[in-house]
């Protein structure tokens, strides 16, 4: 199981837009990938999951990858957020 | 007959049956169902279908709109593969034994709820989102086929307004005019039919009823009339205003290739207005003399974030080799007042039309405006490409971006990448201030360019926004005149060219006008290009 937190920088948090990268992202790894906030955590791969965790500017989110595939899904989605958020 | 008089805001005749754009206003029954297996079934077989329109969508929006602001459909459909939207849909077909269209409605309706709770107003909006794809697949399932349009002949718009995401969705060789309810002159569907060429009347109040669906019309884009079930007297006098209009199209084309001369020889040059790469095909197949407005805010617009100064100097590059050789005059971004993004974090304003905007915003936040002129810079060497600054009220504004023009071009040299030297550089002449101390900024620029749409607002104080000034605002007034006569003045004293670059250029009316004043250059958009070139060379 691979962990890693992150804190977001983009002005709008986790809109729309980037909750839609993030699931299609996340849905290309067999691994069962779960993003946390505040102690609630929801399948990464479900937009309406993402979406409604409401996650906005300086807030930390924690994302657990377990699976066959989680090095690689885990350091894709690093990247991601990095880029993206 | 029904008469109905509205604004226009493109000319032409349009005959033919009226469609009426619905908004889908779903009613959906609890019915209960036995064979749950077999709706679960339906359910599936609709949202593959739901699914695919939406595939279709996004290609359509990709093309016309671009990838970012495409994105919206694939969410869409991400939302109708939603594991946890799916399990409730399921679940109430299965343990309350009824029918798919209710299981989805009331799942919509809870997730929306989910979202209008939350305590983010951008998040509240998305609950439009979760009741747009349901109610895609409620239609799917109840036969209804996609909200919208439906008409398999070509036909006349008419609507309430239409918002972006709903022209994007319009097949354009199915409209022949549009006839909307509201709307003003710079709504959504007088910007596209403008584009496309074809009639528009808008503003046409709730006399435009949905009862017209189906009937026979005619809008008189030159009159601003509708008619409704057209008499044969109406229709015949329609046909042949259509026909007079075909045959002074036809007369346009054969004046392709001429010259924009009086009859006493006066000489001007006519360029087009461009808000996007995609329109200058366009722009060369109405003969434009070249480009004397690009906009560049689209760069800006379309972006999540700041667009890089490659993708910048991709797009320039492409335009001044698609122009080959012709003038390029690309304006620096004016985003602000009513062109606002997320990104640049603009703190909301009491009166943004005299606020934090375009060279106000790229004198206080250089890193901005440097990237756009290195990308221009750059794009120099690929073509004829001229660089104006809007919202210039004072010459050490001018000062001060020659400055940063010779910081950008000494880092080029610096980095050995070539571009030209003597890349024109003029600035938009829009406030009164900059027509009071035109004389001033003349001797520190190659060229004006006159925006007077802006250059209205600001002498007469009137904002362009509001519907309730329309009264008011008066393109034709002479206090803007005399503007553009004292600008054309300056420039001129001190050996400089003028054109115009507002709706105003494209007035057929002020031709003369302008002629008179010699105005060096007209830049219309490119359907204007050809009726103003019949003008010109009418003139004595």
């Amino acid at each position: 199981m691979k962990e890693f937190t992150y804190v977001i920088t983009d002005p709008e948090g986790i809109h729309a837009r980037p909750a839609g990268m993030l699931v299609k992202t996340a849905a290309g790894f067999k691994s069962d990938i779960k993003i946390e906030k505040d102690g609630k955590a929801v399948n990464a791969k479900t937009i309406f999951g993402v979406m409604g965790l409401g996650v906005k500017k300086d807030m930390e989110i924690k994302m657990t990858i377990d699976g066959e595939d989680e090095d690689q899904a885990a350091e894709v989605l690093q990247k991601f957020f990095s880029e993206n958020l | 007959m029904i008469t109905l008089k509205g604004k226009s805001v493109f000319g032409g005749v349009a005959i033919g049956k009226i469609a009426f754009y619905k908004r889908k206003e779903q009613q959906i029954k609890r019915i209960h169902v036995e064979d749950t297996q077999a709706e679960i079934k339906r359910f599936e077989e609709a949202k593959a279908e739901a699914i695919e329109q939406l595939k279709g969508l996004h290609e359509k929006a990709l093309a016309n709109v671009g990838e970012a602001n495409a994105m919206i459909f694939e969410i869409h459909q991400m939302m109708l593969e939603d594991l946890d939207y799916n399990e409730s849909i399921h679940n109430i077909i299965t343990t309350q034994e009824v029918n798919a269209e209710y299981a989805v409605g009331t799942t919509a309706d809870n997730f929306a709820a989910m979202f209008a709770a939350m305590d983010d107003a951008y998040m509240q909006g998305r609950a439009a989102d979760v009741k747009d794809v349901s109610e895609r697949l409620v239609a799917v399932l109840s036969g209804e086929g996609e909200g919208g349009l439906h008409t398999d002949e070509p036909a006349i718009i008419a609507a309430d307004d239409l918002v972006p995401s709903e022209t994007v969705q319009l097949d354009k060789s199915k409209v022949l005019g549009f006839a909307t309810m509201y709307g003003s002159s710079n709504s959504h569907t007088a910007i596209l039919a403008r584009t496309m060429s074809i009639p528009a009347v808008i503003g046409l109040g709730e006399e435009l009823s949905p009862n017209f669906d189906g009937k026979m019309a005619i809008i008189d884009g030159f009159s601003g009339c509708v008619y409704v079930d057209p008499d044969e007297e109406t229709m015949k006098a329609m046909k042949e205003k259509q026909e007079e209009d075909r045959k002074q199209k036809e007369l346009l084309n054969e004046l392709k290739g001429k010259e924009n001369v009086t009859k006493s020889g006066q000489k001007i040059n006519l360029y087009a207005n461009i808000g996007s790469i995609s329109d200058i095909g366009l722009v060369l197949k109405n003969d434009a003399g070249g480009v004397g407005l690009f906009r560049s805010e689209f760069l800006y617009l379309e972006n999540d974030t700041f667009p890089t100064e490659e993708q910048q100097f991709s797009v320039y590059k492409k335009a001044a080799e698609s122009m080959a050789g012709k003038k390029v005059i690309i304006r620096t971004l004016d985003i602000g007042a009513d062109k606002q993004v997320d990104y640049f974090e603009l703190e909301k304003e009491e009166n943004p039309a005299l606020g934090y905007r375009a060279i106000r915003i790229c004198l206080t936040r250089p890193e901005i405006f440097k990237t756009q002129l290195r990308a221009l810079y750059r794009a120099s060497a690929f073509g004829q490409i001229a660089i104006m600054f809007p919202m210039i009220t004072s010459v050490w504004e001018v000062k001060k971006i020659k400055e940063i023009v010779e910081e950008v071009k000494k880092e080029l040299r610096e980095e050995g990448i070539t571009f030209r030297e003597d890349v024109e550089m003029g600035i938009m002449i829009e406030t009164p201030a900059a027509v009071m101390v035109s004389r001033d900024l003349a001797k520190e620029v190659d060229f004006f360019s006159i925006g007077t749409n802006d250059l209205t607002q600001y002498t007469l104080a009137i904002d362009r926004q509001n519907l309730k000034l329309d009264p008011f605002y008066d393109p034709h007034h002479p206090a803007v005149l005399e503007m553009i006569r004292i600008a054309a003045e300056s420039a001129h004293a001190e050996g400089k060219w003028i054109g115009i670059c507002g709706e105003l250029g494209a007035d057929l009316e002020l031709t003369e006008t302008f002629l008179k004043m010699g105005i060096d250059e007209l830049s219309v958009s490119p359907s204007m290009i050809l009726p103003i070139r019949k003008k010109i060379r009418e003139t004595e």
